[in-house]
Parts: structure tokens; C-alpha cells; sequence
């Protein structure tokens, strides 16, 4: 063990050679941390490009005063181990900033591996930007100060597409179907806990929780929410598990609407196809359809540069031009600083208002509920400009659901350096 | 009733599917003892194979071409890869296909790209066929019913009533008789391997479109055809079709079950606090073990009866 | 189909087993300076999961190359080891379990030899392909049992832990990676010598009886069911060993650890390796290790390397690395090394050429079809446009002169090894 006074010198020593190096270079850089080989990396490249442009637009407009953001694509498998030995690499190359998004057992272990390390690294802190994991204990039980959630989390959505979906008068009998996994479940229960308290006269007719990507046939699931009478299934299935379920759906006629969390999710609107037109909603923190003006010129830029991608997540940009501000605000490139900065900070968007609320990191923002239908050049509603997956089918706005109506209470209790 | 006539329908056109990938592979496995990993990646082929020619010319052209050309790259495999590895022994042969398996996957992401493709059901096939207590059945179901029905009559035929077929049954069970016999057993083996790839490649063109075509598809149903081939008994036909359909039933079936071991004991009293392991085992329903039920099943049959359904040899 | 009947012998080079202290020596040597010359944190954390896999190899290694026995699904003892040992690690924390960190890996192996005995004695009743497909499908349950139970296996987040608990033991935490690189460096050389002890036991030698003539070592009187149990249910106590170790090393454990693409891991390094010769399997943990953490920082085509490394190892050196090592040990002991040299460096060279091309080839397909046509990038500093024919033809052109030169390499080599090996058979006959 080192004395104190020359354990306290070293570590002054290292915030001066890191301050140092970033006023030498003026460059920050981010660790994108998400599958990039493998199954899903067709999810992580998007992801990577999107916020490598977003990047780009931060250095034009030089919103971080002076500093160069730039992002480094990490390939972690969508694993939690990878991940870990990716972050690894990550600290080794000096990088201290990391974000990733895909699947939340990858978020709860960098999360997990970023507060052990801050604990046992003073000096060397890392901040984690989590712009999709969605599991509420990141920002609860496992709460820390140095992650940052810019999605609204699973119980948020819930809450929002509750809401709404309580207008409706028509809706008499719901069925839930999910993945069997902590997700799938913790959806399950959201929704039967918010419609009790919002609408007691819904019937939940069916509640079904089926392993995660095994199910191969769907026909047998769609037979039985057909035999209980629903009239709306409120599912947060993913990937194939929700593509196969809507496809069985349309092919067994059964006429239900499908309240999802990833119906817009990428390539499952290709997927899907035409059976998911009017039938298929998702609840999202925005779509490329929500009248816009700047973002409405990304999304076209995007386009032009990367034909086969879309500008997929509205948040990537506030995530992005946040920590730009707080970068400045702080006027520093040290995490700490900009940690400081970030928590609590609120920013105008063209979407309204939005904060990181400080006592939990969560994003506090405005949602959307949106409909899946055929483009405007293909002779769906005017408002659809924009399709997904270039197939010719995007989604258009039914609801804005206000920043304070998904707010949740938070258990999280966080210690601040 | 509603619900057991609907289940049985959708049971039987599962099953089917099933039959139809795992027939190539019970040959494959029965005579030349290889557990061919890939053989759901031949289903991915075909699957992608179709959609590409589909959208180039169309359906039914990729209906016949596509499967023929899974067969012709399955017969090359044999021919170049395979039959080097053979001297060594079953395992490198399973290990051989284990590395195939690995790329054919990326080749289809490098060429396809890593989402599912738009490969849809051809419009003639797209309505409805009757209406049984207002569900739909849909035409492609259909058709997915008569494609592998008219497969396993020609199999029977081909395998009984030919020449080819006959030498292939007895390479089946005496593979050394048949080779003194002065047959050419390794161009048998290669037309085995070939026939059993474009087979899987069937299952791809009619099942891809039916279910989704993406580069996951392969790993998907990996599993669950070897539980096929194993439950019906090595080198019977009949015994992967009844495996099939058994299969196909069971897990739509019990997808239809909420019972679970808490209701079962219930009425004795016997109950676990929720949040605990044995509190989520006695809460676990049928329905929502319904995927992993076929596993179990295999298990208790290698236990019990390693012979399979309907074979005549310990597996 | 007898899974492992064809597996051959255990092949072994006499002349160093003279010199087995001085190998083992070396290599606890090699243990214990190897964070000297690579000290950053990635280089740790690759080492010590390149140790970590180093055991789970050997183990899976006494089933297929000790016992012919082939698993689909040995990750169930190692990931079920992990969870035991994470959740050790969280009582010891809450002060219910008085044991010093170090000894957690014990718990793994305690319960990965649990489980072992368990599943065990059902399943290797039968050898061979019966026996592959019920773990198979073991796996398949327990790994579907992983995600039902969140109350045990966590869920999807999996368990999280925290290794820094209970008293310093002379000052060391287990905080910084390089004392848990030393411990785990510890624990491999430990169960190394254990293993390799047990190939040298009674049970050892009937075990690879067992393998080679299930019916010859039944009628000596060995009851073949119990020689396998055996081997399995020890087989699961090293597999949890490296399970508890995982944990230890990464603190948290999610179902991915007794998933089937770990057990595919497994069978891969070891098969890589070489599952004939002790060792091989350390030179295939060490080899996969490298592939799936470092390989795919570099490259993203690190899947379609890795398959076609493995396909090339089963087509044309089915005894994996280690034999093809102790085959050149061969020929050096008895001289004729000064007449290999040349042939070889010319096939290395040629090797290289071949195998840059082929390697720019590769990575332009996999640039072009994530970009969708067109873009540049630079290798090695040499700039690539992808729009221009011309890059392609020259990647072609340098892979067909190298693919040419190999094959005469090749020929040349050939007949200078079988000539060697002829004269060697005529010495020995």
C-alpha cells in the first residue's frame, strides 16, 4: 500500500497528464461498444454509422467548444464476457468514454464493470452511455453516476403506451405474449400492473411467456389469442420472435392490433411486410416521420450516404449533442467534469424539452406512439415521407405522450463523487 | 373442439416441415454415420437461393432450380471435402461440417447481407384456403402440406421401386456387402449427401418464405432436427415421419396448456413463495416450456429406448 | 457410429519425458514472467482467459481424447461451476460463507463434479453418438433453464459480483487484473499437473482402454459404464474449476457461459489442439483464446478465418497442432532436420504470399458489402480503392503466384518428408 500523500500526488499526476493530453489533442473519443461481426451485426454497424455522423455534425457546427468528438467501433458479440474484454482494450487505449446499447445483459455487466473500476481507479474514471439497454434497474438498484440512459426505460414505455392505450374505449380484452426472459417478464408485469390502475375493466384474457428465439412456428400461439377474443396483444418481443408472430397473425386472419416495443426495430419492418400495415404500433422516443426540420436534413443526409441504412435512433442525437454541451459547459474533456455537467442537465430539442434527471441518470424525454403504414409515394398517408428498411412501409404519429407522463419514481441511490 | 381441430392443422403443417429437413438428414446420418451439422445451413441456401430466383424470374422456376442447386453444392462438398476427411474417421467428418456450417453463414451474410431478406409467400398462394371457426387457413399452408406429402411418396418410390434406391437401402445396413458387390459405394455416399442437401433445400424454398429468410434461420432449427432424426431411429424414414409429426404436435399442443406443477399440487396444499427457484419451477407452465419439451423428450428416449422410434439399431 | 473409436492412440515422445521436471518447471516459469513482457490490462485479461480455457480444454479432453467421448455440451458443468461460485463469491460478501477468495474456484469445482455425478451416471451408459446427443440435449435444457429461473441464474443480466470482499490475504484483493492473472496462473498449473497425474493413474490407462475397445476392457473384467462415469464426473470437477475461475476473472456470469456456442468452443480448441497428446489442448485454448478476443478487434471476417483455420486443421492435420509438432520432434531427434530446413522456409514464404492475398481479398469483400460498392480504405498503409478493378486483379494475381508457389513448396517438401519417413521406418523395423 502506498502512503497517502504519494498515492494523492499520483493521482494528481494522472489528472494533469490527462488534462494535458486533452488540451494537447482536443479530440474525445468514444468507445462504441456493440456487435459488429456476428448475427446482430447488422444492428451494430447502423448504429456505429449513424453516430459517426452524428460526430461529424458535432465537429462542423463545433458545438463542444473546440473539442473533436470521435467514435471508435469496438466489437463486443453481443456478449457480456466480450464486452468486458473489449473494455478492457477500451481503458488500455486510453479512451474513457464508452457507449453501447444492445441487449441489457451487455449493459448490466459494462455497468457493472464500469463502477467497480471508477472504485478502484480513481483518477482513471470511465462514463457510460447507455443509448438503448433498456432494463430499469440500470437506472434503479444498479444505478451509478457514471451511467448515463438516453432511451426511456422498459417500465417508461409502458407507462406511456398504457396511457394511451386506455383512451381507447374500444379495447375490451388484451393478450400478452413475451420472451421469456427477464425483459419479456418485466413487461408482462408493467402492463398488468398499469392497465389494473388505468383501465380495471380490461380483461387480460392471456398471458404467455415463451423461451427466447426458439419458437419456430407461431401458428399455435396465434390459435390461442384467437380462442380467448382478444381484441389488442401488447408485446415487447424482438428480432424474429416478434417478425414470425405478426406474419402468423395476418396468415391465420386474426384481426388484433399489436402494441410493440420493436416493431420499428431494424430490418423487422422489411421482415414483416405488408401483414403489419395499420395492425403493427410501436412506442418510440421518435420516428423519421414526427415533423422536424434539422432532423428531417440528417435523416436525408444519412440517407444519401449510407443507401441501405436509416437514421434510426432520434436519440443518438441528443445523446450526442448533450455531452457536446456538457463537454463545453465543463470545459473540459475529463469525465468527472463532464459526468458532473451531464447530471441533471436539460436541453431544448426539436422534440420539446429533455433531462437527464440527476437523481437517477435517466433520460426524461417526450415519446411517440406510431403506427405502421405504406409510404406516401406508395399511396399510404400523407405524413409517412420516410419509409423503414426501404421497404415502403413507415410509421406515422398517433399520439405524443409528454415527457412527465412516463416519468417513474426511482429507488436509485446514488453516491456522487 | 375449436381449438383442438385448429392445433392439429397447425401440428401437421409443423411437423411436415420438420420432415422434410430432417428426411435428408436421417439418410445422410443412417449410411454414412455423419452427424452433418450443416445440414441446416443447406436449408438457409435454399431458402436464399429461391428468394434471389424468385425475384429474377419468379416462384415456381426457384421451386425446381433452387433445391437442385443446394443438391449440386452438397454433392461437391461430399466430393471434395468430405470424402478426404472420411479416412480419418466420424468425428472430423462431424467436425468437417461443424466448420462448413460456419461458412456457409458468413458467405450468406457477405453476399445477402446480415438482415432477412423480402422473400414472400408468391401471390397465387396467398388467400386463404377455407375457414375453419372463423381462423383462416392460408393456401401456402396448404401447399406446404401437398409439397411434402408428394415428397415422402416419391422418396418411398425412389428408394423401393429403383435400382439406385435399392442399392442405397442395402448400403443402409451393409455397407461392406454392397461394396463387394461391386457397387461404387462413395459415388453412392456423394449422391446420398447431394440428394440430402437439395431435400433441405426444398424445405428452404417453401419454408423460407413461410417462416423468415435471414442468415439465423440455420442455427434456429439446427437443433431440433438432429432430436428428429434421433426420436424416429437411425435409418427409417418412417420413423423420422412419425418423429416429425410427433414433435410438431407436441409443441402445438403444448403451447395450448397453462398447467404447470403449482396447479398440479395445488389441491395438496403444496406451494413455493414466488421470487424463489422452486417458486418459478412450480410456476412454470407447459405452454411456456412448450420449445424445450422435444429435448426432453429426445433425452428420455437415448435413456430408454437408444434405438429410436422405429430403428433397427442403437443410434 | 463409436464416436471417439477411430480417435487413435495416445501418441508420446519418449526421449522428453526424461526431462518432465524441466518442462513443467519451464512452464510455471513461463506463468509466472509472462506479465513482465505484456503488462498492459487487455494482454492480462487475454492471459488469464487463455488459462482459464487452458483447464476447460483439458477437461473437456479427458472425455473426447482420454475416453472417446463426445460432448455437445460441456459448457453446462463449466457455466454451472460459474454460477455456483458467483453466488459463493455474493455470500461470502454477505458474510454467510467464511472462505478466502482464493479457494472459490474449488466451490465451482465442487458443484461443476455435483452435476457431473448427477447427469453423469444416466448418460454414460451409452458411448458414442448417444451419448453425444444427450448432452446435446442437456445443454439444450439447462440452457433454457438458464433464462426461466431469473431467481438463481439472474436472467438475462445474468449474476454480478464483486471479487474485492473479505480480508487482504498479505495485501492482496484480487482488485487489480494482474493478482487475479497470478491466481488463476496458480490454479492452471495446479490443475494441470492433476490432470496429467490422473492420465498416469489405474483409471487413466482403463479410461483410454475403454476408448480404444470398449468390448476387449468389459471382458477383462472393467465395467466400462463406471470407467466413464468416472471420468465424466472428474471431468466436470475441472470443467467447474475453470467455470469458478471465469467468474472470478469477470465477476459476473450470464447464460451465455452454459450456452452451446461455449461447449462448441470447447470441442474446437481441444480438437485444434490435438486431442491424441496431452498438451494439445493448451496449444488449442491458447489458439481459440487468441482468435475470439484479439482476432476479432482486428478483423471483422475473424468468423470466416476461424472456420477455415479449423476445416484446414481437420482436412489435412487431423491429430491437430501438437501432433503435427511432435512429428517434426521426431525428425529432428534423429538428425535429418538440416534437410527439412529449406523446403520448409520456402513453403512458409510462399505460405505468406498466398495467404496475403487471399487475406485482401477477403477484407475487400467484407468492405464492399458493408459499404454497399465503392470506398477506399488503406492496408498497411497501402491505399485501396474498391471502385477500381485494378485492386482486385492485383489481390488475385499476388493469391494465384503464391497459391503456385505454395503448391510446388508443397510437392517439394513432400517428397523429402516421405523419403525421412521411410528411412526412419526401415531404422526402427
Amino acid at each position: 500500500m502506498m502512503p497517502r500523500a504519494l498515492r494523492s500526488l499520483a493521482v494528481a499526476a494522472a489528472l494533469a497528464a490527462a488534462s494535458f493530453a486533452a488540451n494537447a489533442q482536443q479530440v474525445l473519443k468514444i468507445a462504441y461498444i456493440d456487435p459488429l461481426s456476428g448475427p446482430f451485426a447488422n444492428v451494430g454497424e447502423a448504429g456505429l454509422k449513424q453516430f459517426q455522423y452524428l460526430a461529424d455534425q458535432v465537429n462542423q457546427k463545433n458545438l463542444a467548444g473546440g473539442v473533436k468528438f470521435e467514435v471508435v467501433g469496438f466489437d463486443n458479440k453481443t456478449s457480456p464476457q466480450e464486452s468486458l474484454n473489449v473494455l478492457k482494450k477500451v481503458i488500455d487505449s486510453g479512451i474513457r468514454y464508452i457507449m453501447q446499447g444492445n441487449g441489457s445483459s451487455v449493459a448490466i455487466a459494462l455497468s457493472d464493470a464500469v463502477q467497480k473500476h471508477n472504485e478502484r481507479n480513481p483518477g482513471k474514471e470511465l462514463v457510460y452511455l447507455n443509448y438503448a439497454a433498456v432494463d430499469p434497474v440500470l437506472t434503479n438498484e444498479k444505478c451509478h453516476f457514471h451511467h448515463f440512459r438516453f432511451d426511456a426505460n422498459s417500465d417508461m414505455k409502458m407507462e406511456a403506451l398504457t396511457t394511451f392505450l386506455a383512451q381507447d374505449k374500444n379495447i375490451k380484452k388484451v393478450y400478452l405474449i413475451n420472451q421469456n426472459y427477464s425483459f419479456g417478464q418485466a413487461v408482462t408485469k408493467a402492463a398488468k400492473a398499469d392497465l389494473a390502475r388505468k383501465r380495471p375493466d380490461i380483461q387480460i384474457v392471456g398471458d404467455d411467456l415463451h423461451p427466447l428465439g426458439q419458437v419456430k412456428d407461431f401458428a399455435p400461439y396465434v390459435a390461442k389469442i384467437k380462442a380467448s377474443g382478444a381484441d389488442t396483444v401488447i408485446t415487447g418481443n424482438w428480432g424474429t420472435d416478434m417478425t414470425l408472430l405478426v406474419k402468423a397473425a395476418k396468415d391465420a386472419g386474426l384481426n388484433v392490433n399489436f402494441y410493440t416495443y420493436y416493431g420499428g426495430g431494424l430490418g423487422s419492418v422489411a421482415a414483416m411486410g405488408d401483414s403489419a400495415i395499420g395492425k403493427v404500433k410501436q412506442i418510440t422516443e421518435w420516428h423519421a416521420n414526427v415533423p422536424t426540420k434539422d432532423t428531417d436534413r440528417m435523416v436525408n443526409e444519412f440517407k444519401k450516404k449510407n443507401p441501405d441504412l436509416d437514421y434510426y435512433y432520434g436519440r443518438a442525437g441528443t445523446l450526442m449533442f448533450m455531452l457536446a454541451q456538457a463537454v463545453k459547459q465543463a470545459k473540459s474533456t475529463e469525465p468527472n467534469a463532464v459526468a458532473k455537467a451531464l447530471s441533471g442537465m436539460k436541453m431544448e430539442t426539436e422534440l420539446g424539452q429533455v433531462e437527464m434527471r440527476a437523481a437517477d441518470h435517466q433520460m426524461i424525454q417526450p415519446l411517440y406512439i406510431s403506427t405502421l403504414q405504406k409510404q406516401a409515394s406508395k399511396g399510404g398517408p400523407k405524413e409517412v415521407k420516410y419509409d423503414a428498411d426501404n421497404s415502403g412501409l413507415g410509421f406515422a404519429t398517433d399520439a405524443r405522450i409528454e415527457a412527465y407522463v412516463s416519468a417513474q419514481p426511482t429507488s436509485c441511490n446514488m453516491k456522487k463523487p | 373442439m375449436e381449438f383442438f381441430l385448429i392445433s392439429m392443422l397447425n401440428g401437421v403443417t409443423y411437423g411436415l416441415l420438420l420432415f422434410m429437413l430432417s428426411s435428408g438428414l436421417t439418410l445422410i446420418f443412417s449410411m454414412m454415420g455423419v452427424l452433418n451439422f450443416a445440414h441446416a445451413s443447406f436449408y438457409m441456401l435454399g431458402a436464399y437461393f429461391a428468394y434471389q430466383i424468385s425475384v429474377k424470374i419468379g416462384f415456381w422456376p426457384a421451386l425446381v432450380i433452387a433445391p437442385l442447386a443446394v443438391g449440386a453444392i452438397g454433392m461437391l462438398v461430399e466430393r471434395y471435402g468430405l470424402r478426404k476427411v472420411h479416412k480419418y474417421g466420424h468425428v472430423p467428418e462431424l467436425l468437417f461440417t461443424f466448420g462448413l456450417a460456419y461458412l456457409i453463414e458468413e458467405a450468406v451474410h457477405l453476399i445477402w447481407g446480415r438482415s432477412a431478406v423480402d422473400y414472400r409467400v408468391p401471390a397465387e398462394l396467398s388467400g386463404s384456403l377455407f375457414k375453419i371457426y372463423g381462423t383462416a387457413f392460408p393456401e401456402y399452408r396448404g401447399f406446404m402440406m401437398l409439397v411434402s406429402v408428394l415428397m415422402l411418396v416419391s422418396l418411398y418410390l425412389v428408394l423401393t421401386r429403383t435400382r439406385i434406391g435399392l442399392v442405397i437401402q442395402a448400403a443402409l445396413t451393409h455397407p461392406d456387402t454392397v461394396e463387394a458387390l461391386g457397387h461404387n459405394v462413395p459415388r453412392v455416399f456423394m449422391l446420398v449427401f447431394g440428394g440430402g442437401c437439395a431435400l433441405a433445400g426444398l424445405a428452404g424454398v417453401i419454408g423460407g418464405n413461410a417462416l423468415v429468410t435471414e442468415p439465423g434461420m440455420a442455427l434456429s432449427l439446427g437443433a431440433i432436427m438432429f432430436v428428429v432424426v434421433v426420436l424416429g431411429g437411425l435409418g427409417s424414414l418412417a420413423g423420422a415421419f412419425i418423429a416429425s409429426l410427433l414433435i410438431g404436435l407436441l409443441q402445438t399442443f403444448a403451447v395450448g396448456f397453462d398447467g404447470s406443477l403449482g396447479r398440479l399440487f395445488a389441491p395438496l396444499g403444496i406451494s413455493f413463495p414466488s421470487g424463489t427457484f422452486l417458486g418459478e419451477l412450480w410456476g412454470l407452465t407447459i405452454s411456456s416450456a412448450a420449445p424445450v419439451l422435444p429435448y426432453v423428450l429426445m433425452v428420455l428416449m437415448l435413456i430408454f429406448r437408444p434405438r429410436g422410434l422405429l430403428g433397427t439399431r442403437d443410434v | 457410429m463409436s464416436a471417439g473409436a477411430n480417435l487413435g492412440t495416445t501418441i508420446r515422445f519418449r526421449p522428453l519425458n526424461v526431462g518432465r521436471y524441466f518442462l513443467w518447471g519451464s512452464f510455471a516459469l513461463v506463468l509466472a514472467v509472462l506479465p513482465l513482457f505484456f503488462s498492459a490490462g487487455f494482454a492480462i485479461t487475454m492471459m488469464s482467459q487463455m488459462g482459464i480455457f487452458i483447464i476447460a480444454a483439458l477437461a473437456y479432453n479427458m472425455l473426447l481424447g482420454e475416453t472417446g467421448l463426445l460432448s455437445f455440451g460441456h459448457a453446462v458443468y463449466t457455466g454451472l461451476g460459474s454460477y455456483f461460485a458467483i453466488h459463493a463469491l455474493n455470500w461470502i460478501a454477505a458474510g454467510t460463507l467464511p472462505l478466502p477468495v482464493a479457494l472459490v474456484p474449488l466451490v465451482g469445482g465442487l458443484f461443476g463434479l455435483l452435476f457431473g455425478l448427477l447427469f453423469g451416471y444416466i448418460i454414460t451408459k451409452k458411448a458414442g453418438t448417444t451419448f453425444a446427443m444427450i448432452t446435446l440435449g442437456i445443454g439444450e435444457m439447462v440452457f433454457a433453464a438458464s433464462l426461466m429461473f431469473p431467481s438463481f441464474f439472474g436472467g438475462e443480466g445474468g449474476i454480478s459480483a464483486n471479487r474485492v470482499v473479505g480480508k487482504p490475504f498479505l495485501g492482496i484483493t484480487y482488485g487489480p487484473a494482474i493478482q487475479v492473472y497470478y491466481l488463476i496462473a496458480l490454479w492452471t498449473f495446479v490443475a494441470m499437473i492433476a490432470m496429467f497425474a490422473l492420465t498416469r493413474t489405474p483409471l487413466g490407462r482403463v479410461a483410454n482402454a475403454v476408448r480404444d475397445n470398449p468390448e476387449r476392457a468389459e471382458f477383462i473384467g472393467y465395467n466400462t459404464h463406471i470407467v466413464r462415469f468416472l471420468m465424466f464426473a472428474l471431468s466436470g470437477f475441472f470443467a467447474g474449476i475453470a467455470g469458478g475461475l471465469s467468474a472470478i476473472n469477470f465477476e459476473i456470469v450470464s447464460a451465455e457461459s452454459v450456452g452451446a456456442q461455449r461447449s462448441g468452443g470447447m470441442l474446437l480448441a481441444a480438437y485444434i489442439g490435438g486431442v491424441g497428446v496431452f498438451f494439445g489442448p493448451v496449444i488449442g485454448a491458447i489458439i481459440f483464446t487468441f482468435f475470439l478476443v484479439a482476432m476479432s478487434n482486428m478483423t471483422k471476417a475473424w468468423l470466416l478465418y476461424l472456420g477455415l483455420f479449423f476445416m484446414a486443421i481437420v482436412m489435412f492435420a487431423p491429430g491437430g497442432i501438437a501432433s503435427v509438432i511432435l512429428m517434426n520432434l521426431r525428425v529432428w531427434k534423429a538428425g535429418f532436420m538440416n534437410r527439412l530446413w529449406k523446403p520448409y522456409a520456402a513453403l512458409a514464404s510462399a505460405g505468406v504470399i498466398a495467404l496475403g492475398g487471399f487475406v485482401a481479398i477477403v477484407e475487400m469483400t467484407y468492405k464492399l458489402s458493408d459499404s454497399g460498392g465503392g470506398g477506399a480504405f488503406s492496408v498497411f498503409g497501402i491505399p485501396i480503392d474498391l471502385a477500381k478493378p485494378l485492386s482486385w486483379i492485383v489481390a488475385g494475381l499476388v493469391l494465384a503466384v503464391g497459391g503456385f508457389l505454395y503448391r510446388r513448396a508443397w510437392v517439394a517438401m513432400k517428397r523429402e518428408w516421405d523419403d525421412i519417413q521411410s528411412i526412419l521406418a526401415e531404422r526402427a523395423t
